[in-house]
C-alpha cells in the first residue's frame, strides 16, 4: 500500500527566492507526523505546497499514490486534504456556524455535514455557545479551536493543521492537541506543523526537523525527542 | 386672522410639500446610484479592484435598451404588448450586461490577477474608453431621447401636494425587490457565503475548497445584471440616454459605494441614498450648479470622521 502522503524531491519558491530546496517525506495512514524546525525554515510552504497554493517547481506530491501537485487548491480539497492555515485565517464577519459550514464546502451529503457539525461542537463546546458570533470576536484560542473545527468539517483523510499552538495560553494548547489526538483515534492521518517541538513530539507518531528548506533529521518521533542535537536547537537543551 | 398670517402659513405649508417632493426625488435617484453602486462595491469586496468600466456597461445596457425599444416598435405599442416589452427588457439588458462584465473581467482583469494592483486598474481605465467608443459608435455623440414608455401621471391624484408617478413607482418597485434579493442570495445561498468568504480571505477560502475564478465570474455577473437593471429604470426614468452617461453616474456610483464602506453591500445602499438626497436637496435649496461640489464635500467630510465609510470595517478583527 502507497503512503498516504508521498512527497518527493519537492521544490518550491517564490520569485528568485527557493524556500524548498529538495524535500522527501510521508505520511503513512494513521499517522500523526510532526513537522518541526525554525520560523523561515520552511514548514509553512510545504503545507501550502500540499494545499496547492504554492506550486512545485520540480519534485512530485502524491496522495495514495496519485499525483495532486498539479491539481487547483479547490479540487485538492475535494480529494480529502483539509488545512487549518497558519494565522487560523477564520472569516472575520462569518458567524462561527457559518465558518464552519464553509470548512464543509466542498460537500454535499447534508446529514453528514450535519453530524460533523454536533461532532465539532462535542470537540469543542464553547463554539456551540458561540453560533452565532462573528468569527473576527472570538477570542485566539477560540479562532484556533474554530479554524481546527473548520478544517474537520470537510471530513479529510489528511489534515494539515500550520501552527496550531501559536500565541495560545497553555491550558487551551492542550486542549486543542487533545483533540488532535481524538481525530488520529477516530482514523485521520495528520501533518502537524509546529515550533512547539517537544509537544508536537510527544503527541506524534514520527518527526521531520526542517533547516533553511531542506529535512535534516527524520525518524521515530520517541528518537528525535532523545536525539542531542535536537534537543540543544529545539527542545531548549 | 390676519390676511398677512394666512400667507404666511400657506407658505409654509407649500415649503414643507417642497421639501419632502425633493426628498422623494433625491430617494428615487438615490436609489438608481445605489443599484450601480452594488456592482463596483461587490467588485472591489472580491478582488480589491475599482472597476471603472463598470460604468460604461451601464450606459452600453441603455443603448441596447435603445435599440430593442426601437426594433420592437414599443413606442406604438398597445398596453398590453408594450409591458411585456418592458419585461423582456429587463431580461435581456441585465443578461447582456453581465456576460459583458464577465467577458471583460476573463479577457482583461484576470490575466493580470497575480500583477501588483495598479495594473488591473489603469486597464479598467482603458476598458472604460473602449466601452465608451463602442457607445459612440453604436449612438453617436449626441445625446438620445429614450422613448417615455412609461406615463408620468400622478398615482396620488391630479391635484396632490407631491408628485408620486408610475415613474417613480417603477423605480422604487425595481430597486427596493432587486436590493432584497441581493441581500437575500449574500447571505442565505452557499454560493453567497463562498462569495463573503472569498472577499474576507481569498486564501482560507481556497482552502475550504470554494473556486476562486467561479466566485469572482459569479461576482461580475451580478454586478453586470444590477448595472443593465439600473440602465434599463434610468432610460425610463430620465428620458435622455448618451455616451457619456457611464462616467458621470458610475462616478457618483462609485463615490456612493466609498461613502458607504466600499466593500460592503447594505453600504453601497445607503452611499446611494444619501448622494440622491445630497444631489436633489444640493440642487434645491443651494442651486443646480453646486451639486457635484457638495456632494463631494459631504463625502471627504464624512470620510474624516468615518475614514471607514458610513458602514465599513464594523466588526473589529484580531489578529
Amino acid at each position: 500500500m502507497p503512503p498516504l502522503l508521498e512527497i518527493s524531491d519537492l521544490r518550491a519558491g517564490y520569485g528568485q527566492i527557493e524556500v524548498l530546496k529538495g524535500i522527501s517525506l510521508e505520511v503513512q495512514p494513521g499517522e500523526i507526523v510532526a513537522l518541526i524546525g525554525a520560523n523561515g525554515a520552511g514548514k509553512t510552504s510545504t503545507l501550502m505546497s500540499i494545499s496547492g497554493c504554492l506550486r512545485p517547481r520540480s519534485g512530485s506530491i502524491r496522495l495514495a499514490g496519485q499525483e495532486i501537485h498539479a491539481r487547483a487548491p479547490h479540487e485538492i480539497v475535494r480529494l480529502g486534504i483539509c488545512h487549518s492555515p497558519e494565522g487560523r485565517k477564520i472569516f472575520p464577519r462569518l458567524t462561527v456556524l457559518e465558518n464552519l459550514q464553509m470548512g464543509a464546502f466542498a460537500r454535499s451529503d447534508k446529514a453528514g455535514i450535519q453530524q460533523d457539525l454536533d461532532h465539532a461542537f462535542e470537540m469543542f463546546p464553547i463554539l456551540k455557545q458561540r453560533t452565532t458570533q462573528a468569527g473576527g470576536t472570538l477570542s485566539g484560542g477560540e479562532q484556533q479551536m474554530l479554524a481546527v473545527a473548520r478544517a474537520m468539517m470537510g471530513r479529510p483523510k489528511l489534515l494539515l493543521l500550520d501552527e496550531p499552538s501559536l500565541g495560545l495560553a497553555p491550558l487551551i494548547v492542550l486542549k486543542i492537541f487533545e483533540v488532535v489526538k481524538k481525530l488520529n483515534d477516530e482514523g485521520i492521518s495528520i501533518l502537524l506543523v509546529e515550533q512547539a517541538a517537544r509537544m508536537a513530539l510527544k503527541l506524534a507518531h514520527r518527526g521531520y526537523v526542517m533547516e533553511t528548506g531542506e529535512i535534516t533529521m527524520h525518524g521515530p518521533a520517541a528518537n528525535l525527542l532523545a536525539d542531542a542535537r535536537v534537543q540543544a536547537a529545539y527542545l531548549g537543551g | 386672522m390676519t390676511p398677512a398670517l394666512l400667507l404666511a402659513q400657506t407658505a409654509d405649508i407649500d415649503a414643507w410639500q417642497a421639501f419632502w417632493q425633493y426628498a422623494l426625488i433625491g430617494l428615487t435617484n438615490g436609489a438608481l446610484i445605489a443599484l450601480v453602486a452594488l456592482g463596483y462595491t461587490m467588485v472591489y469586496g472580491i478582488i480589491e479592484l475599482i472597476n471603472f468600466a463598470h460604468g460604461d456597461v451601464f450606459m452600453l445596457g441603455a443603448f441596447l435598451a435603445l435599440t430593442l425599444i426601437g426594433a420592437m416598435g414599443l413606442e406604438q405599442a398597445g398596453a398590453v404588448q408594450l409591458w411585456l416589452g418592458i419585461g423582456l427588457l429587463f431580461v435581456v439588458v441585465p443578461l447582456f450586461c453581465a456576460v459583458l462584465n464577465v467577458t471583460i473581467d476573463r479577457a482583461v482583469y484576470k490575466p493580470l490577477r497575480n500583477a501588483p494592483k495598479l495594473a488591473p486598474l489603469v486597464s479598467a481605465i482603458g476598458v472604460s474608453f473602449v466601452l465608451m467608443n463602442v457607445g459612440l459608435l453604436w449612438h453617436g455623440a449626441a445625446d438620445k431621447h429614450f422613448p417615455d414608455l412609461v406615463s408620468r401621471q400622478n398615482l396620488l391624484g391630479e391635484n396632490a401636494a407631491i408628485e408620486f408617478s408610475y415613474k417613480d413607482l417603477l423605480v422604487i418597485g425595481m430597486t427596493v425587490p432587486i436590493m432584497i434579493a441581493l441581500t437575500g442570495f449574500v447571505k442565505g445561498t452557499r454560493l453567497g457565503k463562498a462569495m463573503r468568504a472569498t472577499a474576507q480571505d481569498p486564501v482560507a477560502a481556497t482552502l475550504m475548497g470554494i473556486n476562486a475564478d467561479r466566485v469572482i465570474a459569479v461576482t461580475f455577473a451580478i454586478g453586470g445584471a444590477l448595472a443593465g437593471a439600473a440602465s434599463v429604470i434610468y432610460g425610463l426614468y430620465i428620458n435622455t440616454v448618451g455616451y457619456q452617461m457611464g462616467f458621470t453616474n458610475g462616478l457618483y456610483a462609485f463615490t456612493a459605494a466609498v461613502l458607504g464602506g466600499i466593500g460592503n453591500i447594505p453600504g453601497a445602499v445607503l452611499g446611494g441614498l444619501v448622494i440622491g438626497l445630497a444631489r436633489s436637496f444640493g440642487s434645491a435649496y443651494v442651486g443646480e450648479r453646486w451639486t457635484s461640489a457638495l456632494v463631494f464635500v459631504i463625502l471627504i467630510a464624512i470620510l474624516i470622521f468615518r475614514p471607514n465609510g458610513l458602514l465599513g470595517a464594523r466588526t473589529r478583527e484580531k489578529v
